[in-house]
């Protein structure tokens, strides 16, 4: 996912004995980094200023743009919590428990990762489209599923579904079934022991992976896209509306926009770093140094 | 070789059965762990499953727990249908090969757990929680280390607060998963001592599983010796020692030389050297064992097996002698007194088995 695994025991070679070749490699990383990511970044909260803090401020307080704040919240707020528990009992599972088909399993819950999130949005449109399969029905019911607030988390929810099960089952499995055994034989019945063993244990690879999880779910854009009909204060999330604005070149609005998911995923780089600093034996064992 | 000298119940008192094992089979999918597996401990009896890796010692130690459930065959404890009863019911006491401790929890709350996840109507007060608590941190001898985390401290440490955890709820059986495997040498054997007298004082039944046939011979009162899933011996550990089932169990209980041989009447022979068979002894040909130590050395005209000695090496009071016989490089050992004149590289002498054990050929 984001930080390379190390193998055990695999130490780098002391910069020292390569002086000069890794220099002219660490220099053409940062070039490279400076240019790719620094200077995006640096340009999107310079455009956002760029006519100055008030219209900045005014763009950021539009009723749409309040809307699509709101809508992200709402819908981050749904489905990043579902694939939560979906996350936790997928591992639980999958780390806990020998069973037939748990490999094609792991491998349905690593779909999303390498399938484009236009597709992840096109399904719901298939099933719950006017033309979809469950069409009719829903019109002849009244129930609203594409172009609304369902569409949008059911999206969100397929392309995020991997990320808390992901971070949890390396390190489930590496912590194998052998507390939760012998709490059973304490006394303590399967709730207790998940509340009082499992979940304690997973806390912190947890955060990090609803962490993870929660930059994606606001920052979704390709399958929201598809199943949200961009109908302005309504169903536009803050990435489409960073786009409807773009679009009307608005550059002030899509920016300053922009600038918010930016210190999105800079909030949640920092607390990322953190956790891995603080917590690096508690997170998934494939992270361990 | 071991002696029991913390033992001093006589074994063979007949006793009241507490565990009574018949006909365990499992299997993990096509690979048997498991073979109909029957076998019984007495009250308070300290019990040792002894065997290889992959004999399933393990897997009956679950079953018992109830942490695996048995493809066919009975449990019962103290009467009870132990199979019928969830783990969190049947009250055993487990103590895990790697400890299992739970890792975000004090040493005093491991121990606490067992009593604090009971329903409030048998759930002691807190004070009395406590007070347990700290009995049990003197029993193990950790009475400074309650507030301590699983991750501070030593091996043979986290075994004890295992231990600990595991008497917290008063069990009626112990169960222990290869107790000292992950402990040095030094630490094992001083834990030995301490567990069996945890045992004695605490008057549970006690099964404990062990790939260390020293440890299972010095500790239990009865050793059970499994093999691929089978059970191949049970018996006191002098019973096991003296007398072997089969070769399995003769080799594994010690270090054993074999040489074939041939069984005619009561007359055994081996090579050049003809012996009394024991009584019972299979005729036709045989395999025979003996132990390295077990040997009486003679001179090159006397009475045994021709043997050229080819090392000698002094190790602490004993003699590791290095000799060929019949073709093959045996390792004796031998002491002061029992040794032959001239012992060095090169001599010819006569090697004769004290206590050779026969066992068919080919089994």
């Amino acid at each position: 996912m984001t930080a390379a695994a190390t193998p055990a025991g695999a130490k780098p070679i002391s910069a020292s004995r390569l002086p000069g070749l890794a220099f002219l490699l660490v220099l053409a990383s940062a070039v490279v980094m400076a240019v790719l990511v620094l200077l995006p970044l640096f340009t999107v909260f310079h455009d956002a200023f760029s006519k100055g803090l008030g219209k900045y401020l005014d763009s950021i307080r539009e009723p749409d743009a309040l809307a699509a704040m709101r809508l992200t919240l709402l819908v981050s707020g749904i489905s990043v919590p579902l694939n939560a528990a979906f996350g936790v009992a997928a591992a639980w599972c999958i780390a806990k428990f020998e069973f037939r088909g748990k490999s094609v399993l792991l491998t349905l819950i690593d779909l999303p990762f390498p399938m484009s999130p236009v597709v992840s949005g096109l399904v719901w449109v298939l099933l719950f489209g006017a033309q979809g399969w469950f069409g009719t029905w829903l019109i002849d019911h009244d129930i609203k599923i594409i172009f609304a607030t369902t569409g949008l988390v059911l999206a969100t929810i397929l392309v995020t579904f991997p990320f808390v099960a992901r971070e949890l089952i390396p390190l489930m499995q590496d912590q194998g079934a052998d507390e939760e055994a012998a709490a059973l034989t304490l006394g303590a019945s399967g709730l207790t022991t998940f509340w009082k063993i499992t979940l304690p244990n997973i806390r912190w690879a947890l955060l990090y992976g609803v962490l993870l999880c929660n930059a994606r779910a606001m920052g979704e854009f390709g399958a929201v896209s598809v199943v949200s009909g961009h109908i302005r204060g309504l169903t536009t999330t803050l990435p489409l509306h960073v786009e409807v604005l773009y679009n009307d070149y608005d550059f002030v609005g899509a920016f300053a926009a922009a600038s918010l998911l930016a210190s999105l995923g800079l909030v949640t780089l920092v607390l990322k770093t953190a956790l891995e600093w603080r917590h690096a034996g508690e997170l998934s064992a494939n992270r361990r140094h | 070789m071991p002696v029991n000298s913390l033992r001093t119940a006589d074994t063979e008192t007949p006793s009241r059965l507490s565990l009574e094992i018949s006909g365990i089979s499992k299997s993990f999918g096509r690979f048997p762990a498991l073979k109909n597996v029957s076998l019984q401990a007495r009250d308070k009896e300290f019990l040792a499953l002894l065997g290889p890796s992959g004999s399933g010692k393990t897997t009956l130690l679950r079953v018992l727990a109830g942490l695996e459930q048995p493809d066919a065959g009975e449990v019962r404890f103290d009467g009870e249908d132990f199979l019928a009863m969830p783990v969190r019911r049947r009250k055993v006491g487990m103590v895990f090969q790697h400890y299992a401790l739970f890792r975000h929890m004090t040493v005093a709350q491991n121990i606490a757990f067992g009593l604090k996840v009971r329903k409030r109507a048998e759930r002691p007060a807190k004070s009395e929680i406590d007070d347990r608590v700290q009995n049990l941190l003197s029993l193990v001898q950790l009475e400074d280390l309650g507030k301590r985390f699983p991750s501070q401290l030593s091996g043979g440490q986290r075994q004890r607060v295992a231990l600990a955890r595991a008497l917290a709820i008063e069990p009626r059986m112990l169960l222990l998963d290869e107790p000292f495997g992950a402990l040095d040498a030094q630490v094992r054997r001083e834990l030995r001592r301490w567990l069996r007298e945890v045992h004695d004082r605490a008057g549970v039944t006690t099964v404990f599983v062990t790939h260390d046939q020293e440890e299972a011979l010095d500790l239990a009162d009865r050793v059970a010796i499994l093999k691929d899933g089978e059970l191949k011996q049970l018996g006191s550990p002098n019973e096991v020692y003296e007398n072997p089932a089969d070769p399995f169990v003769y080799d594994f209980l010690g270090a054993a030389c074999r040489m074939p041989g041939v069984v005619v009447g009561n007359r055994l022979t081996v090579a050049d050297w003809e012996t009394v068979a024991e009584k019972g002894a299979p005729q036709g040909p045989v395999e025979v064992f003996f132990r390295p130590d077990e040997v009486a050395f003679a001179p090159a005209d006397g009475a045994g097996l021709a043997g050229e000695v080819k090392a000698v090496a002094q190790r602490g009071p004993d003699v590791r002698v290095e000799c060929l016989v019949e073709g093959q490089l045996l390792e004796l050992a031998a002491h002061g007194p029992s040794l032959p004149a001239g012992l060095a590289p090169g001599l010819a002498l006569r090697i004769k088995p004290l206590r050779p054990r026969i066992y068919p050929r080919g089994v």
